[in-house]
């Protein structure tokens, strides 16, 4: 059966790492092929590069970084951030990337995911929900969490799908960069609404919380980020203890 | 002593081919992305790999004037290598597309995993998976059965001579993911993006090309 896949996060600004706590407070942290290489060595399932540069510095740097990554990296990668037209997706894909991540842009255009994937295929969507708790429901948030839109997650989530998504990205603002577990309720809430995987983000500190996340929950991938960048655990140490539970990973 | 003459991987405007070239390129083989029907002839062997819908993909195959040349070279014994959709056009028919016929070099039809009960996971089928595989297929050579390769699709192959299916995946249900008949193999799965694992398996073929 299909293994539950391990996904580093990769920020990118200006064509360097750099990473968030918070959406916030960011620190270089190297160069995004190097790290790329690195983690696909260490036994990544898949890699997102999610590029922060504001939209107005960024030409073709984005499709550069995939096309570079390309050359070295064997595994699947998607690429984010700011990106809003058939044409820059087209330039990404090209140059070696597997899929485009869509937030923003497809909250103000949601057509823009079913052109995508009509043009592409449904595979090559990912929409990137970032959620955060208000009262018993989650809230869409957007702009790299500055806006809040007023979008339910779990509405918008159905929607995304019925649009053409082929997978979600879905983040917990809450926890994200907290590394005090994923969003247990907030996952299996979307994971049970949707039909299509669902990579959780956002809170994880330890195995324990992969562990439960896919215990818990339907979630298909995990992303991760600060655990693995700041060298507190190895994806070998995080597999190790998914399989130690039974629960099915490569490698 | 004469340069070989490269492999083509065929751009018919449909998804990623550039990790393939660079996939050969890493493997020290020569690749190169051809769209035109006559490049075909210059290249040792074929690659067909691809991402999206049939329907769309056997439009620009025809429109091209690649389907028929493509048809005619599978045919005439030249090596071939199909990926992902370009294992799906090999067949008849599919359920993605009502309009397009496939290429028709093997039998048999494409259908989508939402149209039978038995998988009901998500679609698509995304991610690792490990394979059932025949340990003869020259494809598979030093493959083991804890290795897993990388999926996305939502269509398989339903294949009607069962004895051209090399390997298989289980995802809710058995379903087809490698083919091969003589100069003709063709996985579901992604070589050029399954890290080790498809390296290994993409320089078996280059070995029984060259």
């Amino acid at each position: 059966m299909l293994a539950k896949r391990i996904i580093p996060c990769l920020d990118i600004r200006n064509g360097r790492v750099v990473k968030g706590v918070q959406f916030e407070n960011l620190r270089d942290a190297g160069d995004p092929v190097e790290l790329a290489a690195y983690y696909n060595q260490e036994g990544a399932d898949e890699l997102v590069f999610l590029d922060i540069t504001a939209s107005h510095e960024r030409r073709q740097t984005t499709a550069e970084l995939a096309a570079r990554v390309a050359e070295q990296v064997f595994i699947p990668f998607t690429v984010g951030g700011g990106i809003r037209s058939i044409a820059e997706m087209r330039a990404i894909l090209k140059a070696g990337a597997d899929k485009i991540s869509l937030n923003t842009p497809a909250v103000q255009n949601p057509e823009l995911i079913t052109q995508a994937a009509e043009t592409f295929g449904s595979q090559c969507v990912v929409v990137a929900i970032d959620a955060r708790s208000v009262d018993d429901r989650w809230e869409v948030y957007t702009h790299g969490g500055r806006q809040a839109t007023g979008l339910d997650a779990l509405e918008w989530a159905q929607k995304a799908a019925r649009l053409g998504a082929g997978e979600i990205l879905l983040t917990s603002m809450d926890r994200d960069g907290a590394q005090t577990g994923y969003d247990l309720a907030l996952t299996k809430t979307i994971t049970e609404s949707v039909d299509i995987p669902v990579i959780a983000s956002g809170g994880a500190g330890g195995p324990e919380h992969l562990c439960e996340l896919f215990e818990q929950t339907h979630a298909s991938a995990a992303l991760i980020a600060s655990i693995v960048h700041d060298g507190n655990y190895r994806i070998a140490d995080l597999k190790q203890a998914l399989k130690a539970r039974q629960i099915e990973t490569r490698g | 002593m004469k340069t070989p003459l490269p492999i083509a991987i065929i751009d018919y405007g449909m998804g990623n081919l550039r990790s393939a070239q660079k996939a050969f390129e890493h493997l020290g083989a020569s690749a190169r992305i051809v769209s035109q029907p006559s490049e075909l002839a210059h290249a040792q062997a074929l690659v067909l790999p691809g991402v999206g819908a049939f329907g769309a993909a056997m439009r620009s195959l025809r429109k091209s004037g690649l389907a028929e040349i493509l048809v005619e070279a599978v045919q005439s014994g030249k090596p071939f290598l199909g990926i992902c959709l370009g294992l799906q056009l090999l067949f008849e028919t599919s359920d993605e597309s009502s309009e397009e016929t496939g290429l028709g070099l093997l039998k048999g039809k494409v259908i989508g995993f939402r149209s039978q009960p038995q998988f009901s996971l998500p679609v698509p089928h995304m991610g690792w998976n490990r394979l059932r595989f025949r340990p003869d297929c020259p494809l598979m050579r030093g493959l083991a059965p804890s290795d897993y390769v990388y999926f996305v699709h939502s269509y398989y192959p339903h294949v009607e001579d069962e004895s051209l299916i090399c390997a298989e995946a289980d995802y809710g249900g058995w379903f087809p993911c490698a083919v091969h008949r003589e100069n003709l193999f063709a996985t579901q799965f992604h070589p050029e993006k399954s890290g080790e694992t498809g390296l290994r398996l993409l320089k078996n073929w280059l070995d029984l090309i060259e």
